[in-house]
């Protein structure tokens, strides 16, 4: 007799499921529809504020009712998720050497929050806040 | 039989291999090269090399240095016009190695580095951090790919050379995934099937380096020379006999037994200061290490664990930031696998066999006896390592002779016009093949391959170890000629055909007990001490009888018949060999 | 020295008697120092002749030894005993096909190897006469890492995408051509774009990061891939910007 390779096979549906590092992928890669899903809500809240003032006060009256509330608060939840896990993967995709030495990952990473936090102070400061 | 014709085969796809089919690509793009080999290529035992590959670099060093330390190292058993050869070729193909991309590591104004070896006056040994053979199989293998001529044949065990009118004209090998045996018709065939370490139980050698291409060349009428010397390294890890690098000790790791007393210096390796002094102490031969352990044992002053007793290598004073830049595999494989952190601990090690001195005989050519037959690598003798190879001659031995033989053969298949009468090979091929539906064939008798192997690596390690003596090795050379006889009875439990290494392991069985007779015969015959091979009955070196090579025939199921020859020499008269504070 | 007995489930897989492969269950006293290649030595020589797999060097350089080990690639010579539980599960290589038990078919691998180029394209040939290339230490690490694959495969096991996705080149085959990529004396980046560049190269990744997790010698193809992407779009915007350009 000869050769008979086996071939196994994976389903396309649902091979993310064969293991917790595929999960943790899909998680991220999920995240980004309710990323998605918020800044369509924003935009909404932009073209009611173009409509003058009565839409304005509609549409933050239906961003206080609790449905929109646990909405925000996944959307929150998920951004954060998708913002911490790419962070956590830069110094691969961009790792710095400077001469001989290496800089460690944990600085890139760190540099990124650090960016994060002066950006989002600097928003909240125009905001007015 | 399913029959390719070729220019030129060469069985063994390690470093030698590669350097020779790069070597004929480059010099006639359009001769065929088959390139065949049991493991993909980059399973090659090359890839297990760490320390480096030596060859004059720098400026206050010189050609003769070279010489004169690999010819004491060897213990003037080795053909001075092939090391004289050997030297010269070496810088030129190791900066070959540097242009198709190997990464040696980098002196700060990015020239290559090189350190300090066993053995070795001044620093020359050319090292990438220290997985210098994995970087150059890695690299010669890459570099082969571009080369449309060199046709691979990975996974094919390769049985038999086939003689036709007393030339080598191709070779038989089956083909693993099948199991079908193919014929391979050439004009010339290169053997660099590497060593046989594995004739021992307690070995840095993978599973592959089971002499198959030295027997094949054996069976084939070519002697097999200098087979008595087997060198030990100093430093194998406990249990496994994985390799803790000599380049670990030129970095400056220093032995100390039970007592933290650096012993070497009893041994006529002394003083052990100032450190680091070239060709001292931990700097020496492997020849004389291995024995000082075995000194040192008796005395019983080294440090007994589960496997076997051991020394301490201890590289703590060297610092976390140099071992993790020289040394970064000798720290994990330490603590993968013996659970020791060199940065805190010292490493425990005991001598483990470790390279084939001897080998297929060819001349310094590459050539054998038997016409269009070359052999190059660990497989073949030249001889250049004579009775004690120098720690990382070896890998530029692969380089240096693997191209030459790679343009002898490519000679060789340029002049002859055409290639054999298909009939006369297939008669040969025909013989191959019967030998192995024989094994198939085997009922009842009883013996298994586990078991052999068993035996041979027993009485290998008992009779014919560091320390051999005339009554040790004639109970050795008596046992395999037992174990010889023994092999016609064993089974094969696998009959299939795909993938069969049940099959493949009885013919590197049968492979081992042949190259491990020659050893334990051609050591009972040589009454000296010289290098590796030490007689506790002849503890003198014997210029006079032995300043000559041995030759092993094949003589079946009799002990091999063994001839001598005198050793080249052109300009250095045997002297004692002298290491430590007396050297000039 | 101490024995500890484990249950050794091995994928078993026969072409000439097998339509499919099936699990045999073997019982192994293993000492306390061992790895997983160990134990199956152990079956082959005293249990089972019949029992097919790779191995060599057992120190973890040759790459020739991986296998599911309880479900992850693993290099069966670096797998120690004393951290396992009593019962393990030992498959071939996942996402190749199965040439008998824990021997896998490489060809495809192989293939993906040669494609890439990997080799070093220099600028002129130099003859060995004139010596060495000057290569600084800083030059050296740059790409240092991505020299270190032992060509294992576990990467490609681990990866979804190569699961899934007909012909991407793969983990390991990309990171070694962002090694000659990134090597101070190659030229060859653009020779190499033609496949690595293409859907089926850097493309066809999603960043599950799978591969990097498993690689026994953390050469992080992962990390190789997304930077050949960043210089890629790049090279997309130069040539924009000035057609034409020198490469
Ligand atoms: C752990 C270790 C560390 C070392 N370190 C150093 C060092 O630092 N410096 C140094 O100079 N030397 C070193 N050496 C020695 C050196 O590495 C070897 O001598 C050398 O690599 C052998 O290379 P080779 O090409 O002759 O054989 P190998 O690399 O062993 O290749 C043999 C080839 O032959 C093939 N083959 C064998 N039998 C068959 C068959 N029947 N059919 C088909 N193919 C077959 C195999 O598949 C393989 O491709 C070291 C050796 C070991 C074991
Ligand atoms: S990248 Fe890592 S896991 Fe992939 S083949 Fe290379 S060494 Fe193995």
């Amino acid at each position: 007799m000869s050769r008979k390779p086996y071939i196994r096979t994976l389903s396309s549906t649902s091979w993310w499921l064969a293991q917790p590092r595929y999960i943790r992928y899909m998680a991220r890669e999920v995240s980004c529809v309710l990323i998605g899903a918020y800044t369509g809500v924003i935009v909404v809240g932009l073209l009611r504020l173009s409509e003058g003032a009565n839409a304005w006060a509609g549409f933050v009256a239906a961003m206080q009712t609790p449905a929109s509330v646990v909405f925000h608060l996944l959307a929150l939840a998920f951004a954060l998720y998708h913002t911490t896990t790419w962070f956590n993967v830069t110094p691969k995709a961009m790792p710095l050497q400077f001469g001989d030495t290496q800089v460690p990952g944990s600085i890139i990473i760190g540099a990124h929050y650090a960016g994060w936090i002066v950006i989002s102070a600097a928003l909240l400061l125009l905001a007015g806040v | 039989m399913e029959m390719t014709t070729t220019d030129i085969v060469i069985v063994g796809a390690g470093g030698a291999g590669l350097r020779a089919a790069i070597a004929i690509a480059e010099s006639n793009p359009d001769l065929k090269i088959a390139l065949l080999s049991k493991v993909y290529p980059m399973r090659s035992h090359t890839v297990a090399a760490e320390g480096g590959a030596a060859g004059v670099a720098k400026d206050e060093d010189s050609l003769d240095n070279h010489f004169n330390d690999t010819v004491s190292g060897g213990d003037w058993l080795c053909d001075q016009d092939a090391v004289d050869l050997f030297v010269e070729q070496a810088p030129k193909e190791l900066t070959q190695m540097e242009h198709w991309g190997c990464p040696w590591s980098r002196t700060s104004d990015g020239k290559v580095a090189v350190r300090p070896f066993g053995g070795m006056k001044i620093e020359r040994t050319w090292y990438a951090a220290d997985k210098t053979g994995f970087h150059m199989l890695h690299t010669l293998f890459q570099t082969s790919m571009q080369y449309p001529s060199i046709e691979r044949y990975d996974e094919y065990y390769t049985t038999d050379l086939l003689m036709v009118d007393g030339a080598c004209r191709g070779v038989a090998a089956i083909e693993m995934r099948t199991g079908q045996m193919r014929l391979f018709r050439a004009k010339a065939v290169i053997i660099c099937t590497g060593g046989a370490g594995r004739v021992f139980p307690f070995t840095t050698n993978g599973a592959i380096k089971t002499g198959d291409g030295m027997a094949m060349a054996y069976r084939a009428g070519v002697a097999l020379k200098d087979m008595e010397f087997v060198q030990y390294h100093p430093t194998g890890l406990p249990g496994t006999g994985i390799l803790i690098t000599e380049g670990s000790r030129g970095e400056g790791g220093i032995l100390v037994n039970n007592d933290g007393y650096r012993y070497l210096q009893d041994y006529n390796l002394g003083p052990p200061d100032p450190w680091p002094r070239k060709k001292a102490m931990e700097l020496g031969p492997r020849d004389r290490l291995s024995q000082a352990f075995w000194h040192e044992q008796k005395k019983g002053r080294t440090i007994s664990t589960p496997h076997g007793d051991v020394v301490h290598l201890d590289l703590r004073h060297l610092g976390e930031k140099k071992i993790n830049e020289r040394l970064p595999m000798v720290r994990d494989l330490a603590i993968s696998y013996v659970g020791v952190d060199p940065v805190k601990e010292p490493i425990p090690v005991r001598p483990v066999v470790h390279y084939t001195m001897g080998g297929i005989d060819t001349d310094i050519d590459a050539k054998t006896a038997v016409p269009g037959l070359f052999a190059a690598g660990e497989c073949a003798c030249v001889s250049i390592n004579g009775a004690n190879r120098l720690g990382s001659n070896s890998l530029t031995e692969l380089l240096v002779f693997g191209s030459r033989a790679g343009r002898g053969a490519a000679e060789v298949a340029m002049a002859e016009s055409t290639h054999v009468d298909e009939s006369a090979i297939e008669k040969a091929a025909e013989e191959a093949r019967a030998k192995v539906t024989g094994l198939f064939q085997n009922v009842g008798g009883g013996e298994t391959i586990s078991g052999l192997r068993k035996d041979m690596n027993s009485t290998m390690e008992e009779g014919a170890g560091i320390y051999r003596t005339e009554e040790s090795l004639k109970d050795t050379c008596v046992t395999m000629k037992e174990i010889h006889a023994r092999f016609a009875n064993i089974d094969l439990e696998d009959k299939s055909n795909v993938y069969n290494t049940d099959l493949l392991q009885a013919l590197e069985l049968g492979a081992m007990i042949d190259v491990a007779r020659a050893m334990a015969v051609s050591a009972l015959n040589r009454q000296e001490s010289r290098g590796s091979h030490q007689r506790l009955d002849f503890v003198e070196r014997d210029d006079e009888k032995f300043l000559r090579h041995s030759l092993a025939s094949y003589a079946g199921a009799d002990d091999p018949g063994v001839d001598y020859r005198d050793v080249v020499i052109t300009r250095s008269q045997p002297a004692e060999r002298v290491y430590g504070g007396d050297q000039k | 020295m101490s024995l500890r007995t484990f249950e050794l489930e091995i994928m078993r897989y026969d072409p000439d008697k097998d339509s499919e492969p099936r699990f045999e269950t073997f019982s192994v006293p293993c000492e306390e120092d061992w790895v997983v290649l160990d134990a199956v030595n152990y079956v082959k020589d005293n249990l089972d002749r019949t029992l097919s797999y790779r191995w060599s060097c057992h120190m973890a350089v040759c790459g020739s030894c991986g296998m599911m080990i309880n479900g992850e690639p693993s290099l069966s010579c670096k797998t120690f005993m004393r951290h396992m539980p009593d019962k393990i599960r030992i498959e071939p290589l996942a996402n190749f096909p199965i040439e008998r038990d824990l021997v896998v078919v490489m060809d495809d691998f192989m293939d993906k190897l040669a494609s890439v180029k990997p080799y070093l394209v220099a600028k002129e040939k130099k003859a060995v006469e004139d010596g060495s290339y000057l290569q600084s230490p800083a030059q050296l690490k740059k790409f240092k890492q991505y020299t270190l694959c032992i060509n294992c495969t576990l990467c490609y096991s681990a990866c979804p995408q190569y699961a899934l996705g007909e012909g991407f080149v793969g983990p390991a085959a990309l990171a070694l051509a962002h090694r000659y990529n990134l090597d101070s004396r190659d030229v060859g980046r653009s020779a190499r774009a033609d496949v690595v560049a293409s859907n089926e190269g850097i493309w066809e990744c999603s960043f599950v990061g799978a591969c990097s997790e498993v690689c026994p010698e953390h050469v992080d193809p992962a990390g190789a891939i997304q930077q050949t992407k960043i210089a890629s779009t790049l090279d997309y915007f130069k040539d924009l910007i000035t057609p034409g350009r020198d490469k």
